[in-house]
């Protein structure tokens, strides 16, 4: 059985009168790519940076591997390496500094290598100012990474990124999880989340409303599933059969039903094709992706 | 200390590579040096005696009050300083090196100005360059403590140019840069006295030139110094990791007053 990484239990953040997080409870473990997902206000940037040390929580406990973020002192900066959503480096400074300078303060030997590693060496004496999005967030992560923490928090690490980062960035958090580190990462991009995370936390109004894998967590909604479908002669037009069956809005060639229960209607569509002499050009049946479970949960009808 | 080290020389490095920071360290304490040389000492000839003094105090002026606290109120803004805490930067760290560093970059200015000012606009040498070197170590130091306290108080960069006018302004005015202070009626002498250049101006001329001056120089420099240290140690109490960190209800902005104590105590007693 995998240890605990991060134990959040019974976790209250309160601002004034206003409760941010409210009852939290969390077990990460180690390894493990922990998604935590949630509107804005959600109640995740409070948690992040009471895991990071930043803020103090108003009651309840946070274990990061036996180590009390607010009480840790210095001995937090050897476990965690923090990814953040704001720049968190001067203008000035150059990958190449910014190695020697985060290394120093870690008290280890600055290791050049990663700029190698994250498509930096050309730029490792461009001010940071001047280099692109993508290689902004590298060099962030860099940041992260460098005194090999066991526990890594990336705060929307591929946000406003081009697809060609998100995806490097992707492999990237891949490989570190394939070493054994722990990656808590929150993002408000579904995609990222179901592809990368082993499990999710929805958050709400500072609770959780949903905690499982990102199968889980779609298998757990309204479970209605997606059947598309285009023929060659388009006989479905006009049908009054199939309750539901509509043009798809977008592509306007297919036909899209929402169904509960997609055998039995796929097999009777078949049927109904076959009985029309039409040809079946293309069949999809889509389950519900964690962005549409997401927003059922945070929009409940 | 390898961190501190490492941190330092970055931070020097930068006061020569950010076009604003270099604007503020050398383009305007330089470039206004040379106008004043060449026009100030033209118009009005007694004002090369006090062209070395004066410059190098516009200088170190220039660098701290009106360069440091945007350096703090980014560095709050855009979460540096949450990721120096996260990485175990401390809070004197992020203080102390820039108040280094701007004290380094205002010393070779000051240096210009001793070496040039005499061959090139009839300035006059220090007699006593230790002692001229003592001075500008406790105005430094001073005017350093406010830059920084002015930037840990200020909200937001708009802020950083209200208080930090508040400072440059009257120091230019009737802080004896421009005129001596022993020629401002006494209602204004008052509130000279609470400016650290009016203390530097006449511990230069004391310590530097030798010369008589109103104030006591032991006590010019006990005022400067202890400003300096005062101002250093507030901002360090009110020192915030971000705009919305949570501070305890005693460290309010107003007790950045508490830094204009030395000066009060002077202006009372010298």
């Amino acid at each position: 059985m995998k240890q605990t990484a991060v134990l959040i239990k019974s976790f209250v953040k309160k601002y004034g009168d206003f409760t941010a997080v409210a009852n939290l409870n969390i077990e990460v473990k180690r390894g493990e790519i922990f998604g935590l997902l949630g509107p804005n206000g959600s109640g995740k940037t409070s948690t992040l940076e009471c895991l990071e040390g930043l803020r103090t929580a108003t009651s309840g406990e946070i274990d990061i591997l036996g180590i009390n973020p607010t009480k840790a002192g210095g001995k937090l900066k050897n476990i965690i390496g923090v990814q953040l959503q704001s720049s968190g480096l001067p203008a000035s400074i150059t990958p190449r500094e910014a190695i020697n300078l985060f290394s120093a303060y870690h008290n280890i030997s600055p290791d050049y290598r990663f700029l190698k590693k994250f498509d930096l060496v050309e730029k490792q004496n461009t001010e940071y100012c001047m280099l692109s999005g993508g290689q902004q967030r590298r060099l962030s992560l860099i940041m992260a990474i460098l005194h090999n923490p066991p526990i890594i928090i990336l705060d929307e690490p591929t946000a406003a990124l081009d697809v060609q980062s998100r995806v490097a960035l992707h492999s990237i958090m891949l490989e570190l999880k394939s070493k054994g580190t722990t990656i808590i990462l929150a993002t408000h991009d579904m995609a990222e989340a179901e592809k990368l995370a082993d499990r999710v936390a929805v958050l709400l109004k500072g609770k959780i409303v949903a905690l499982g894998t990102p199968k889980e967590l779609t298998a757990s909604g309204s479970n209605i599933s997606r059947i598309s479908i285009r023929t060659s002669e388009n006989c479905l037009a006009g049908i009054t059969e199939f309750k539901g069956l509509v043009p798809d809005p977008v592509n306007q060639e297919y036909f899209m039903l929402f169904s509960k229960e997609p055998g039995s209607d796929v097999i009777k569509i078949l049927d109904y094709i076959k009985s029309k002499h039409d040809d079946l050009i293309d069949l999809r049946i889509e389950r519900p992706s964690l962005e549409e479970r997401f927003l059922e949960l945070i929009n409940p009808i | 200390m390898n961190a501190f080290i490492t941190h330092f020389l970055f931070d020097i490095k930068v006061g020569l590579r950010d076009k604003t920071l270099l604007l503020m360290n050398y383009l305007l304490p330089l470039g206004f040096y040379v106008m004043m040389g060449l026009v100030m000492t033209k118009i009005n000839p007694g004002f090369a005696e006090n062209l070395v003094q004066a410059m190098t105090v516009f200088a170190i002026l220039a660098g701290t009050a009106l360069g440091m606290p945007n350096i703090i109120v980014s560095g709050r803004e855009l979460g540096i300083f949450r990721s120096y805490k996260i990485n175990g930067v401390p809070a004197i760290s992020i203080l102390g090196i820039p108040a280094l560093s701007g004290m380094i970059h205002a010393l070779i200015v000051a240096i210009i100005i001793v070496i040039t000012g005499p061959l090139f606009f009839g300035g006059i040498r220090p007699e006593n360059l230790l002692g001229f070197f003592t001075v500008f170590l406790a105005m430094a130091i001073a005017a350093t403590g406010l830059a920084l306290l002015i930037g840990v108080i200020s909200k937001d960069s708009r802020m950083t140019v209200l208080w930090s006018q508040l400072l440059f302004l009257p120091s230019m005015l009737i802080g004896g840069l421009m005129m001596p202070s022993n020629i401002l009626p006494a209602s204004v002498s008052f509130f000279a006295k609470l400016l650290p250049s009016t203390y530097a101006m006449s511990a230069f001329k004391s310590l530097a030139y030798n010369q008589p001056t109103s104030y006591n120089v032991g006590g010019s420099l006990a005022v400067l110094f202890a400003g300096g240290l005062v101002s250093f140690l507030l901002a360090l109490y009110l020192f915030k990791w971000d705009n919305s960190d949570e501070v305890s209800k005693f460290k309010k902005p107003a007790l950045a007053l508490l830094a204009l104590l030395p000066y009060l105590i002077g202006a009372i007693l010298l």
